[in-house]
């Protein structure tokens, strides 16, 4: 169970990308992760729920993609997914292969913040004040 | 405060911080010319008598140490210590697997340009140490013939990490019903073309194969180091 340390990772590296983009919280954080990774998106999703409470992005929210393995097929000289894990077989003629081109993905790829509106450029009108 | 969402591209390893500690381990070793080699497996699948056995054939040929990790408790590193040779524990307390940074703090300002071969064996689990690049030039991973034929189908991202695999307490494997045609389609079937080989640290079986692997491996040449 590696999960808790993955999830707490993901909030240091997005509260620091936050700040840096001078954003006030993070809304969404975007993860994008492969088959092969070793990681469990349950356990992943669960572990993310208990690191987020009482931390800084207690608001933040997770979206996973799930990357599915990809293999160089040596048969069909091509690049071609995976028939079915764990088995490493190319999904279009079965020949076992070894050559795994996608499938180990763990990666934070995007976030979700929010930042200062900026200022009006035009005078707000008397009465229509913004809550 | 107004505010409104914005989307920020980052793309980075989560793990990122382990990526550099190990690169930087790596270069280490590398500049010390000490070769490295992680030991992985679930827990009780033999990976220190295993090591106690290499360390013992090794260290009449070469400088050895081990750095070996558990949850808890230093019996493994006075177990591997009767092989005499430098041995220390990192206990992880509740991490159940060993990161760069654990690996660096052990080590400390240890001389490693004082050896050949320095061993690390990680935390008994086949789960968690495949996502943590320790900055080893090779992985071993072994499962026993107790285990089950189809323990690579179950864990296949560990054999997707590793080197070499090693099937360990051959002379359990009659008792067991063990069927090695079996385990070694399955080791093929999630990592096609790794080379495997079948051992018994009690009896001996297996060992010199191994030894003749790492001498291949690591490049040191040489003759196998007598059993």
């Amino acid at each position: 169970m590696h999960e808790l340390s993955i999830a707490l990772k993901l909030l240091d590296i997005a509260a620091e990308e936050c700040e840096r983009q001078g954003g006030v919280s993070v809304e969404t954080i975007h993860v994008r992760l492969g088959a092969l990774s070793g990681v469990v998106q349950e356990a992943l999703l669960s572990a993310f729920e208990a690191a987020r409470q009482g931390s800084r992005l207690a608001q933040a929210a997770l979206r996973i993609e799930d990357v599915p393995v990809r293999v160089y097929c040596r048969s069909c000289q091509s690049e071609q997914t995976a028939e079915s894990l764990p088995l490493l077989c190319c999904g279009r003629c079965g020949t076992a292969s070894g050559e795994v081109i996608a499938g180990l993905e763990l990666e934070l790829t995007a976030l979700e913040i929010a930042v200062p509106s900026r200022p009006a450029s035009f005078p707000v009108p008397e009465g229509s004040e913004v809550p | 405060m107004n505010s409104e969402t914005r989307l920020v591209e980052v793309r980075t390893r989560i793990l990122k911080d382990n990526d550099v500690t190990a690169r930087e381990l790596r270069q280490r070793f590398r500049e010390s010319g000490v070769y490295v080699v992680s030991v992985v497996s679930s827990p009780g699948a033999g990976k220190t008598l295993f090591l106690e056995k290499t360390l013992t054939a090794l260290r009449q040929r070469y400088r050895v140490a081990a750095l070996v990790g558990d949850l808890a408790t230093e019996n493994d590193a006075r177990r591997l210590a009767q092989a005499d040779v430098p041995v220390r524990q990192i206990t992880t307390g509740t991490v159940c697997h060993l990161e760069a940074k654990m690996v660096q703090a052990a080590l400390g300002d240890w001389n490693l340009g004082n050896l050949d071969f320095l061993f690390i064996e990680n935390v008994g689990n086949l789960v968690c140490p495949a996502t943590y690049d320790l900055g080893e030039a090779s992985r071993v991973v072994l499962f026993s013939v107790t285990e089950g034929e189809d323990k690579p189908r179950k864990y296949p991202t560990i054999f997707h990490t590793a080197d070499l695999a090693v099937i360990t307490k051959m002379d359990l494997a009659e008792a067991v019903e063990f069927d090695a045609d079996q385990a070694r389609a399955s080791v093929q079937a999630v990592r096609p073309d790794m080379p495997m080989l079948e051992l018994s640290a009690k009896t001996g079986q297996g060992m010199a194969t191994w030894l003749e692997w790492l001498d291949r491996r690591s490049g040191r040449g040489g003759n196998p180091p007598p059993r």
